[in-house]
Order: structure tokens, then C-alpha cells, then sequence
């Protein structure tokens, strides 16, 4: 077991820094997800962590253990790769034990150790197939294994399911969290797919050209994004966005927007907000809500639906505002109507207009 | 930020400095052993032959001179010829270029047919093919001359482009093939479709796609046909010998001293086309090498 | 059946006619001509070709006559050094150049050249190096060394190795070159999962890396088997066989019964001999390169 400190890291290649200035503490135990865009450098980090690419600046700390310049295999970290990188000529009992042998271990333990892993994974009956002989799933779990029988107190994993089809990454999902469950070591877990993000995490580094933008559990990124980036980064269809002004009128607070008028009173303000002042407003499509007869609902023109199975998505027009909302199939929605909808203001979220950081 | 960088620059341990000294010096003593020859057929061939008769070998010569590859381009003698080794490549260009031509252009054909076309019997045709471009030379060799003899023509020009043609198609035809078969098939079916032939998609779709493996196969036709030796010996006749073997001649059949420095300007000579080839087309050389002999 | 094969061949009546001419080069001047040789090999041929049938009376001729066993011998010799430096001076080079080195692209194009050359320059250029009275010999003794001796071209027990000089110099780059784009399409991850594993590099390259180039191997090896099995031009230029016939080879004792000593049967009866070898070597490997998984499916 044991917890990752990341102090004041940085990361180039040549002198392009990839990773600024970064500070991230992971508890023992921890499943943390690095969610971010391609390229935003989280491979990079995730590298740095494994010891298989020199930072530039900062320490690494396991266990309050400084190991930055340590060895890669002196680390006590599993990695499973994107590509798997299983050795191709070798069987899979050959990728599991290859480290093990090389380590000068036990005949005996050595057996052990890869009879538990492919036992855990469901792969033993497949350890003498070479990997060209395997599925995606297969060889995904096979990497998986290699990376446990070295006995890690960290686990490193870098988009492992990104090469496999919607249904295989669903099952996997769930046995990484029940590996998770079972191990109770540290694990640190980059990938670009939110569901998977907000599924295995406990918590959510959302990254951006290096930066961690927000550290937080999975619900309070998805509800309280800390900028309008991690709010349009999450969520799936995407957050509306409008720009406008807020107004005070007498104890009541309004958002304006040309003729769009509506009373945020009840939006928890982390901080004062004065009359006039420029903001974006984040607004998911499941917080607009069909009105069931309440006084405060707005009317929309309906312009466009897109049925998307158990729920309708439609593009609705509010006073020169185009917002997209979530309907039941049997709201009776359709194109060229006007539809009534409440907005839930309370899980809304105002950005500031020019730092875009959460108000 | 550089200097923050190098001040947490991962200290190099002793271990990894002596690594990479050791790189070094292994490379370079084999970059040298490798430049040797090269090194000492130009400082040869610049030198007079009685620098060469006193000092040694691997000097830089002291009195620069060009007169050892104006008399191998000109004046060298093969016995009793001595008109120099223009006339070898001279001739070894009237060898090249037909045989080029021809040899990819049908190889191309051929690759073209194999992977797109089915034609019974063709794959066994071209395992044969190629079974035979593992066969050693001299096992067709006298049946050919038989055959050349028979018809008239051995010992002319065209008897040596018809043998290059001959020796060449089985790679030129692999190399086609091979890369054919990684052109997306759809593009075939949708000319079908469009009611071409197999003239018209050949010359309208694949050959001008073709470009990339057409100039590596221009790069290995043009290296072998040049350095070829053994055939040019023996099918091209006296008229129409090859830079290599006229080289051979020369140094080889000269009675008295041997002119040492025009030998090695003479081969220096004989090495500059393909040594260009070389130069000029870098890693292409490579891939036709590597796709000459493995599919994909 | 009869009726079905007819409409396939018009409908590809075009593609058959395009492949005549490659049809015509097989039959005739490649199985027809191997054919004949192996035929004339039975006969008592001399300096014309004969028709008559003397069974194997020219191999019993062949396999006594010690200029074709010295011959084989060589190319046996020749052949296993030639392999073994070329793959291990090859595989060497393309590792450490691959070890991030400065200069690269100059030391690949040093070490591939000479394969651009041909075996008639490479033969030329290193019988020069080391004649004695020329090359490095005559440098040593000229800086003083007088009891140096490098006489490997005019010694008949060296002689073969400088022939195999010549050749690995002419041939290792080619292994280079082949090594060195395997090593560069290794995936870099599973380098890094050999960092997480702890695995040093030497075993990395040996137990994982060049076992993954196994085709890339196979391949600088067939390539280099050709052209050691056809070896003439460097032996005619660097010794023409000598001293004696101490450095004599399979393919030049067939040249010169061809052409100079007029002895046809002879000559065809060792073409068949290496033509029978190159096959039962080279079938397989062929078979298993370039049809086993080859192709598109039709
Ligand atoms: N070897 C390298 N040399 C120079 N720049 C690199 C190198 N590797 C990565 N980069 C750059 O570093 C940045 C971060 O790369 P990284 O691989 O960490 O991205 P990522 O977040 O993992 O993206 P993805 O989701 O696509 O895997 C990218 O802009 C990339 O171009
Ligand atoms: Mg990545």
C-alpha cells in the first residue's frame, strides 16, 4: 500500500514543458482517474510516476519516499499499457512470469503468484496461446496480470480500454473495479472516456495542457464543475453554454440575456456578486426539466429533437436562446411546438466571463 | 525553462558514461574499418605512380594529380584495347536503361495481374518464379547461350537485356505483388463496376499509384544491372561488355607494372553510379532491399 | 466443368494474355533450361552438347575430381563465417545505433555503401588492402614493423578469409540496415513494460526484441545465402581461385567448365548438385515467407 505525492513536478521534451508546476497527493488505496483531452499530457504523467520519463523539475513521493530518480522496476508499480505491449513470441505464461524469472524468484512462488493472477482474470486456461492468438479482452486482461503478479503497491494504468469495443470496455469497467475492490492498492488510471471516469474513480484529476484543472469526486465534477472547461469536458449531450449579465432587482438576482430573463435567487454564490457583472451560464440538458403546471416555467419554441432511445434530446428556442433539454418520450415533445420547461437553478452552474473559473 | 531543467537533470551514474564511450568507440572503429577501402582507392588514385612505389598506402597524397583517372577514363588498356572505360560505360548504359524499362514495366504488369486478376495456375507460375531467383546462375546459363546462339542474337545487346529481364522478374514481380495486395481491393471492384478493363485500371489507376514502389524498384534495378559481372561476361559479346567486367580486364590482364592508381580510379569510376544511386536515395534503398524479400 | 472453365477465361481473357509473357520466362527459361542442364548432366557432353546417356558417370567424375571437392569445401567454410559475422557484426551495429546515437543517418550510410558496390569493386579493393607489397603489410613495414605479415591473398591457407573479409564487409550493412527498421517498428510500450518489469536490455533484446524481428532475420539471412551460393565475381576479382586452387568455388568451377576447359557434362552435373541443394533448402522457407500467410483471399 502506499500514497503518491507529487510536488511542484514539471515535465518537458526539449523545452517544451508538457507538465507545469503540478501538485497532486493520492491517498493509499485511492482510485484516481486522470481525465483530460488528447495530448493534455496525462501519458506524460503517468509515465513520470512510473519512473519512464524524467521529469525536468519537482519530486515524486511514495509513501513520503522520494523516488523520483529511482528505477522503474525498484518502484513497486504494475502498468498495463494502451497497446498492451504483451511480449509477442512469448506464451502468456512466459509474459506473466518474464519479470519474475529475470528477478531471480522462486520457481515455486513464481507458479504461485501466476496461477492466482490468471485465476483472478479468468485467463487460465489460456496460458499457453501466444498473444497473437487472444482477443482484445484476453490480451487486456493478460496485461492486467502482468501487472499484478509483480505484486505492486501501485497500479498505473494508461487508457486500457480504449482499444476495445463498447461492450467489452463496459465488462472490463466493472472487473477493474472489483480487482480494485479486492487489491485495495493505489491506482492511478488515465483515460479519456468520461463514463469511465466517472465510474471507476473515487476521485477525478480533469487535465488540461498540463494543468489539473479540478481534483474532486466524480459528483462534485460532474455537478460543481470548478471551471466552464470541466463543465463542457463532462457530460453527455453537452452542457449549454450562455453568455449574459447578472441583474439585481430589489432582493432578487436575474440572468439576462437580451429578452432571456431568469431568476437565479436560489443559485448558491460561492462568493458576493455585484449588479452588472459578466458571466456564463453552464446548463445541463437533464436540469431543464418538462413543466408539469409550475408558475415559473418558461415556453420554448421546439426546433429540433433527437431521439436518443430512453429519452429525447430537443433544441428548443427561449427568447432568442437556442438550449438543448431532455424530454421523456412521452412528453409529447415535437418539432415547430412550443414546450413549457422549468430550470433547475440550484444544479446550474456561472463561470466568470474572462477567467471562466466557477462563481 | 532550461536552467531549472538541467538542475535536475538525471545524474548519469559511471556505469552509463563508460556506455556511452563504449557506443562511441565501437561505432567508430567499424565506421572506419568500413571507410578504409573507399579512403585508400582516392588517395590512390590521386597519387603518381612513384609516390605510390615509395610511400605507403593510407598517406595523403603529396602532389595532387588527376592524370591516373583521365588515362582509366581514356587510355587504360584490356589487353590490347586501350581505349579507356568510357567505352564500358558507355555500353553499360546501353545495357541499364533498356533493361530498367522492360524489366519493371513487366514486373509491374505481372505484380498487377497476380493480385488483382484470377488466372489459374498463376500462383504456381510465380512460385516457380521465384524458386527460380534462388537458383544460382550458372545452372541456366548454358541453356541459355544455347538458346541465344540458336536464334541469332548471342552475344548482342539484345541477348543481355532479354537475360536481365529474365533474372530480374522474379523480384520486380514480388515487389509489385507485394505491394498490390496492400492497395484496398475496393478501388479495383469500383473500376470494374465503372466497366474498365484491365488495360484501362492498370494504366489509369494503378500505375499512377504505383509511383512510391516504382522508384524503389528504378533504385534496385538500376544497383544490380550495374554491378552485375557474370552476366555481362557471358551474354553481352565483346562489342558490349559492362563497366564492371572492362574494370576486371583492366586491372586484372595488364602485363608489366601495375598502374595501381589508375586501377583504383577505375574503380572508383566503375562504383560512382550506384555509389550516387546510393547517396541520392537514402532510406528508399533500404525499403527496397527489406521489400524485395519480405511481404509487406 | 468444361463449359464453366471456358467462361472464366474470357471473362479474364486480358489478364491471361498480360501474364503470357511471364508464363513463357517460367517455362522456358527457367524449368526449361533447368531442365536441360540436369539433362545434359546424364550425358557425356564435352564441348558440344550430346543426346546420349551415360547415367551418373559425370558425377562419379565430379565428386573425384579434387578441385570440386576443394570448391565445396571453400563455399562451406566461406559460407558459415560469411553468415555468422555478417549476422552478429549486423545485429550489433543496427542495436547500438540504435542506442539514441548522434550522427545516425552518417553511420547507417557508412555501414550500408558497400552493398551499393559491386562484388567485382569489393574483391578489387581489399585483394589491394591486402596484397603485401601494397597494402597494410607494406605500411607496416615501411613504419618500421619489419616481421608484420599480412599476406592473407597470396596465402593459401588465408586466403579464404580474405575472401570472407571482403564479403562481410560488403554484406554486413545489409543485416544492419534490415535489424535496424525492425528495431525502430517495436512498439516503444513494450520497452517501457520491460522498464516496469526490471528486465536488463542485453536480455530484452535477446529474449524479446530480436525473437519479434525473427522475419527480418530470416530474410538478411536468405538474402545473404543467395548471394554467397552464386559467389563468383568476388573470387574472380580478388584471387581468379589461386593461389592454386586454394580459394577455388562451386560457381567458378562451373564457369570454367563451361567455358575454358570444354567439359559440358561435368559442368551441368555440379549445377544439378547445387541446384538440388538450393532447392531442398530454399522450399521450404519460401513456402513458409512468402504462401503461408500471404496474399489476398479470393
Ligand atoms: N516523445 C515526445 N517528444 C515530444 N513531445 C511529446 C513526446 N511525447 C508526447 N509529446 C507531447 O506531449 C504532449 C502530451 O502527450 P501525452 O502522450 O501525455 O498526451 P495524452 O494526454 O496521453 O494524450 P492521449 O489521450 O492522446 O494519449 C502532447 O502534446 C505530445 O505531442
Ligand atoms: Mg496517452
Amino acid at each position: 500500500m502506499s500514497s503518491v505525492s507529487l510536488q511542484n513536478l514539471e515535465i518537458s521534451y526539449g523545452n517544451v514543458a508538457i507538465v507545469k508546476n503540478l501538485d497532486l497527493t493520492i491517498q493509499d488505496g485511492e482510485f484516481l482517474v486522470l481525465l483530460g483531452p488528447s495530448g493534455c499530457g496525462k501519458s506524460t504523467l503517468l509515465s513520470a510516476i512510473g519512473g519512464l520519463a524524467d521529469v525536468s523539475g519537482g519530486r515524486i513521493l511514495f509513501n513520503d519516499k522520494d523516488v523520483t530518480w529511482t528505477d522503474p522496476k525498484d518502484r513497486g508499480i504494475g502498468m498495463v499499457f494502451q497497446s498492451y505491449a504483451l511480449y509477442p513470441t512469448m506464451s502468456v505464461e512466459r509474459n506473466l512470469s518474464f519479470g519474475l524469472r529475470i528477478a531471480g524468484i522462486d520457481r515455486a512462488i513464481i507458479e504461485k503468484k501466476v496461477k492466482w493472477a490468471s485465476e483472478l482474470l479468468q485467463i487460465d486456461h489460456l496460458l499457453d496461446r501466444k498473444p497473437s492468438a487472444l482477443s482484445g479482452g484476453q490480451r487486456q486482461r493478460v496485461a492486467i496480470g502482468r501487472a499484478l503478479v509483480r505484486d505492486a503497491d501501485i497500479f498505473l494504468f494508461d487508457e486500457p480500454l480504449s482499444n476495445l469495443d463498447a461492450k467489452l470496455r463496459a465488462e472490463l469497467r466493472l472487473e477493474i473495479k472489483k480487482l480494485h475492490k479486492t487489491l485495495k492498492s493505489t491506482m492511478i488510471y488515465v483515460t479519456h472516456d468520461q463514463i469511465e471516469a466517472l465510474t471507476l474513480a473515487d476521485r477525478i484529476a480533469v487535465m488540461k495542457d498540463g494543468l489539473i484543472q479540478q481534483l474532486d469526486t466524480p459528483l462534485n465534477v460532474y455537478n460543481k464543475p470548478a471551471n466552464e472547461f470541466v463543465g463542457s469536458f463532462l457530460g453527455s449531450p453537452a452542457m449549454n453554454k450562455v453568455k449574459g449579465e447578472l441583474v439585481a432587482e430589489g432582493d432578487r438576482l436575474f440572468f439576462a440575456d437580451g429578452a432571456f430573463r431568469l431568476d437565479v435567487s436560489r443559485y448558491p454564490f460561492a462568493q458576493k456578486i455585484e449588479s452588472g457583472r459578466k458571466v456564463v451560464l453552464g446548463l445541463r440538458p437533464e436540469h431543464i426539466l418538462p413543466a408539469r403546471g409550475e408558475t415559473q416555467a418558461i415556453e420554448g419554441k421546439v426546433s429540433l429533437i433527437e431521439p436518443m432511445g430512453s429519452s429525447i434530446l430537443a433544441w428548443s428556442i427561449f427568447d432568442g436562446i437556442s438550449l438543448s433539454h431532455l424530454v421523456g418520450q412521452d412528453d409529447g415533445c415535437e418539432a415547430d411546438r412550443t414546450f413549457p420547461v422549468t430550470i433547475d437553478i440550484q444544479k446550474a452552474s456561472f463561470f466568470d466571463v474572462d477567467t471562466g473559473w466557477r462563481l | 525553462m532550461p536552467q531549472a531543467k538541467s538542475a535536475t537533470k538525471r545524474p548519469l551514474t559511471y556505469q552509463e558514461v563508460w556506455g556511452r564511450v563504449g557506443i562511441y568507440a565501437f561505432l567508430g572503429v567499424l565506421a572506419l574499418f568500413f571507410l578504409l577501402p573507399l579512403y585508400v582507392m582516392l588517395v590512390t588514385s590521386f597519387k603518381s605512380m612513384d609516390e605510390i612505389r615509395l610511400g605507403l598506402i593510407f598517406s595523403l597524397p603529396q602532389q595532387f594529380s588527376i592524370d591516373a583517372w583521365i588515362k582509366a577514363w581514356t587510355s587504360a588498356c584490356t589487353g590490347l584495347e586501350c581505349t579507356g572505360l568510357r567505352v564500358g560505360f558507355g555500353n553499360s548504359v546501353k545495357i541499364l536503361v533498356p533493361s530498367v524499362i522492360f524489366s519493371i514495366l513487366l514486373g509491374a504488369i505481372n505484380g498487377y495481374a497476380l493480385s488483382f486478376w484470377k488466372v489459374k495456375g498463376a500462383n504456381v507460375l510465380f512460385a516457380c518464379l521465384l524458386l527460380g531467383s534462388f537458383v544460382p546462375y550458372q545452372v541456366f546459363i548454358y541453356p541459355l547461350v544455347r538458346f541465344y546462339a540458336q536464334t541469332g542474337i548471342y552475344g548482342s545487346l539484345s541477348a543481355i537485356v532479354l537475360t536481365h529481364i529474365i533474372f530480374g522478374m522474379p523480384v520486380m514481380t514480388l515487389l509489385f505483388r507485394n505491394y498490390y495486395s496492400g492497395l484496398p481491393v475496393e478501388l479495383f471492384k469500383a473500376a470494374r463496376i465503372d466497366g474498365a478493363g484491365f488495360w484501362r485500371i492498370f494504366i489509369s489507376i494503378i500505375l499512377p499509384m504505383s509511383v512510391p514502389i516504382a522508384i524503389v524498384a528504378v533504385i534496385m534495378q538500376v544497383t544490380a544491372i550495374w554491378n552485375d559481372f557474370l552476366l555481362g561476361l557471358v551474354f553481352a559479346g565483346r562489342e558490349n561488355l559492362p563497366m564492371t567486367v572492362q574494370l576486371n580486364n583492366i586491372v586484372n590482364t595488364t602485363t608489366g607494372e601495375r598502374a595501381y592508381n589508375v586501377n583504383m580510379a577505375a574503380t572508383v569510376l566503375t562504383s560512382l553510379v550506384p555509389l550516387t544511386v546510393y547517396l541520392v536515395s537514402g532510406r528508399w534503398f533500404v525499403r527496397g532491399i527489406a521489400s524485395g524479400a519480405v511481404k509487406g | 466443368m468444361g463449359a464453366e472453365l471456358t467462361r472464366h477465361v474470357k471473362r479474364n481473357l486480358v489478364a491471361y494474355i498480360a501474364l503470357l509473357p511471364m508464363a513463357v520466362v517460367v517455362i522456358f527459361a527457367y524449368l526449361g533450361t533447368m531442365a536441360w542442364s540436369v539433362r545434359l548432366s546424364f550425358s557425356s557432353s564435352k564441348l558440344l552438347p550430346r543426346n546420349d546417356f551415360v547415367g551418373i558417370a559425370q558425377y562419379l567424375t565430379l565428386f573425384d575430381t579434387p578441385r570440386w571437392l576443394t570448391s565445396l569445401g571453400n563455399l562451406v567454410i566461406i559460407a558459415f563465417f560469411f553468415l555468422l559475422i555478417c549476422f552478429v557484426l549486423g545485429t550489433l551495429l543496427a542495436i547500438f545505433i540504435d542506442q539514441n546515437v548522434r550522427a545516425e543517418s552518417l553511420f547507417r550510410t557508412v555501414f550500408l555503401y558497400p552493398y551499393a558496390m559491386s562484388f567485382v569493386v569489393a574483391g578489387l579493393i581489399w585483394q589491394w588492402i591486402l596484397n603485401p607489397d601494397l597494402g597494410i603489410q607494406h605500411t607496416m613495414h615501411g613504419l618500421g614493423f619489419s616481421g608484420f605479415v599480412l599476406d592473407w591473398v597470396v596465402n593459401s591457407k588465408m586466403v579464404l578469409y580474405a575472401i570472407i573479409l571482403a564479403t562481410v564487409w560488403h554484406g554486413s550493412g545489409l543485416v544492419m540496415a534490415l535489424i535496424l527498421a525492425g528495431l525502430r517498428g517495436v512498439d516503444t510500450e513494450i520497452w517501457r513494460a520491460t522498464r516496469i518489469d526490471g528486465i536488463p536490455t542485453w536480455r530484452v533484446y535477446l529474449s524479446i526484441v530480436l525473437p519479434m524481428l525473427r522475419p527480418m532475420i530470416i530474410t538478411s539471412l536468405v538474402l545473404l545465402s543467395i548471394s554467397i551460393v552464386k559467389m563468383y565475381d568476388v573470387v574472380v576479382a580478388m584471387t581468379n581461385g589461386g593461389p592454386g586452387t586454394a580459394s577455388e568455388v562451386p560457381a567458378k568451377f562451373i564457369m570454367d567448365n563451361l567455358f575454358e576447359r570444354a567439359n559440358i557434362g561435368l559442368a551441368t552435373a555440379a549445377s544439378t548438385v547445387m541446384l538440388v541443394t538450393v532447392l531442398l533448402v530454399m522450399a521450404p522457407v519460401i513456402y513458409s515467407q512468402y504462401f503461408r500467410k500471404s496474399g489476398r483471399a479470393s
